[in-house]
């Protein structure tokens, strides 16, 4: 039997006026998978989420969450989404036990199991012994997104959605919230926004990237490094004249590009390499630079292309292509 | 979120400092010049003082307060419909409207306690006009309220909010009594138009009802515009969400 999948939204266009926030998006998200819905400010990651939460209608084009219509049925595509908004919105007058009950009742948790509920979502956010008798307004910005979290997660929510969870949190904080987001694998599925790269790498399954209203790329981690940057790039630390070290691969028949070069001490140079030949060369690599005159190979490790450098690459890319000429997109 | 704020209770406090003045200014006045209408009438009829800025002030933060934080839109992603969204506003801020003028009943009350024998018996404490002041209080509060609620739910400005409040009701209120002095003066005006002219004007329902005439027009035209900008209400949170 094929499962239904948690969000399958296609060709979703929203206007606002002249002005097209997203067109034609396609995508979909399976049920247990940590999605990252990656793009630069203004890409159009608040207004797809809010389409998707019930909150905006879209212009044109469905969206299905858990395999009900957005825009037909709204009111039951809310029992199954918990939403955290963008700036993570909070009444600063509450406490947040109480607001958290109060939101419980909003959300149709049933009378007897409001408090059991409560407890498990301040339980799973770390709220139950340091904030829960707390007046929201007084709260660190790490606690209140918690707050906003356990919000998002009473009711339990089959979809999960976090607009920007991690803005503004100092290291300590974003590293609870990976851990949080981590309890939740598997559990629910969640879809995260962000603009902070490595934050998305560490906590997704799978990533998103929309600029400009467009879907400019979608898989693993994996799947866009070979897609966007296949090429082998290699980090080297090297003594001597480092110029030397393209000629002398050019020499041996591989195609290298040093693509960055960061002096670290007197004659002392740290390369950053791009090889387009295939394969593993990190051997035949150590092997060639080894034993020569002009500088000495210190140090060699293969450099895996981090999400920011997919990014630029894809956003960069999406100037000329649309989502129609990428199949592998709605997969 | 209206039970929870300081501005609520700031308000009330407000309220009952300016009503407990009026009412001693009007036992005041009486001592010095007998008159042959009830203290509680006279204390009623300026009701319209403190609805200038105790509606304001209870309804301005009800929605434009939630939209310039955010929270209207966490509000919308539970399965609440914006009908009871709308309905729990206004019922929140109605039913406290209204018990801040139950408490005021504590006037009269404490003045018959601390002086029993300065006023005739019974005539602080007239139930037929305090029914009648009651029953217009509530169903004029209906109308006042809802006012507060529409002129918050198009702003996303509490101050907007509650200037528009403030001068809407200004205009039911006052401007409903000006034209009925402008129709008094006219003199040749067509009858249906003095009828129209008659049917808003605040402070004759007021006289009726505290004289113990129960018309149903008022009850009509206060529960028609309640729900009327009610429903406008549930229409732009739903169109601006």
């Amino acid at each position: 039997m094929e499962t239904i999948p948690s969000i399958r939204v296609k060709d979703l266009t929203r206007q606002y006026g002249a002005l097209t926030a997203i067109r034609k998006v396609n995508f979909t998200v399976n049920p247990g998978e940590v999605v990252g819905f990656l793009g630069p400010n203004g890409a159009g990651k608040s207004t797809t989420m809010r389409i998707l939460s019930g909150i905006m209608s879209a212009t044109s084009g469905s969206a299905w969450v858990g395999g009900i219509c957005v825009a037909q049925n709204p009111h039951e595509v809310k029992r199954k989404i918990g939403y955290m908004p963008e700036n993570n919105p909070l009444p600063d007058d509450m406490r947040v036990v109480e607001y958290l009950r109060f939101r419980s009742r909003l959300k149709e948790v049933p009378g007897h199991k409001l408090r059991a509920a409560v407890e498990e979502a301040m339980e799973i956010c770390d709220l139950a012994r340091t904030a829960r008798r707390k007046i929201i307004g007084t709260l660190s910005k790490g606690f209140r997104q918690r707050v906003g979290i356990a919000d998002a997660l009473l009711g339990d929510p089959e979809i999960i959605i976090m607009d920007e969870p991690t803005i503004g949190l100092d290291p300590h904080q974003i590293q609870g919230i990976r851990k949080l987001i981590d309890n939740l694998r598997g559990k629910h599925t969640v879809i995260i926004s962000s603009h902070i790269l490595p934050e998305i790498e560490r906590s997704c399954d799978r990533v998103i990237i929309i600029n400009r209203g467009r879907i400019v790329a979608a898989g693993t981690s994996k799947e866009l490094r070979e897609e966007f940057l296949p090429s082998n790039r290699f980090s080297l630390i090297v003594e001597g004249n480092d110029s030397a070290v393209a000629a002398c691969l050019a020499g041996r028949g591989i195609d290298a590009e040093i693509l960055e070069c960061t002096p670290i001490a007197e004659n002392w140079s740290e390369l950053n390499l791009r090889v387009e030949n295939e394969g593993n060369l990190g051997p035949q690599l150590i092997q060639l630079l080894s034993n020569q005159r002009e500088f000495i190979l210190h140090s060699l490790a293969p450099r895996e292309p981090n999400l920011e450098e997919i990014f630029l690459a894809a956003t960069k890319r999406s100037w000329e292509e649309t989502i129609e000429t990428k199949p592998k997109i709605s997969a | 979120m209206l039970f929870i704020s300081p501005h609520t209770y700031i308000a009330a406090v407000l309220f009952l400092c300016l009503m407990g003045f009026i009412y001693w200014a009007i036992l005041r006045g009486m001592v010095n010049t007998p008159s042959e209408t009830l203290p509680t009438v006279q204390f009623f009829s300026v009701f319209w003082i403190p609805v200038f800025f105790v509606v304001p002030l209870l309804t301005m933060r009800s929605i434009a307060g939630e939209r310039s934080i955010g929270t209207l839109d966490t509000l919308m992603t539970t399965p609440t419909s914006r009908v009871a969204v709308i309905l729990s506003k206004f019922a929140g801020a109605y039913l406290f409207y209204m018990l801040l003028w139950v408490l005021t009943i504590g006037f009269p009350l404490v003045t018959e306690k601390l002086y029993p024998n300065a006023a005739e018996s019974g005539a602080l404490l007239e139930v037929e006009p305090l029914v009648g002041s009651f029953l217009f209080l509530a169903t004029s509060g209906l109308l006042f309220i809802s006012i507060g609620i529409f002129a918050s739910s198009i702003t996303r400005s509490q101050l907007v909010a509650g200037m528009l409040t403030f001068t809407t009701l200004f205009v039911v209120i006052i401007g409903g009594q000006q034209m009925g002095n402008l129709a008094d003066a006219g003199g040749e005006l067509s009858s249906w138009v003095v009828a129209a002219v008659n049917y808003l004007q605040i402070f004759e329902h007021l006289d009726d009802f505290s004289r113990g005439i129960i018309d149903t027009r008022p009850f009509f035209y206060y529960t028609s515009t309640t729900f009327l900008l009610l429903g406008l209400s549930t229409l732009v949170i739903e169109a601006k969400a």
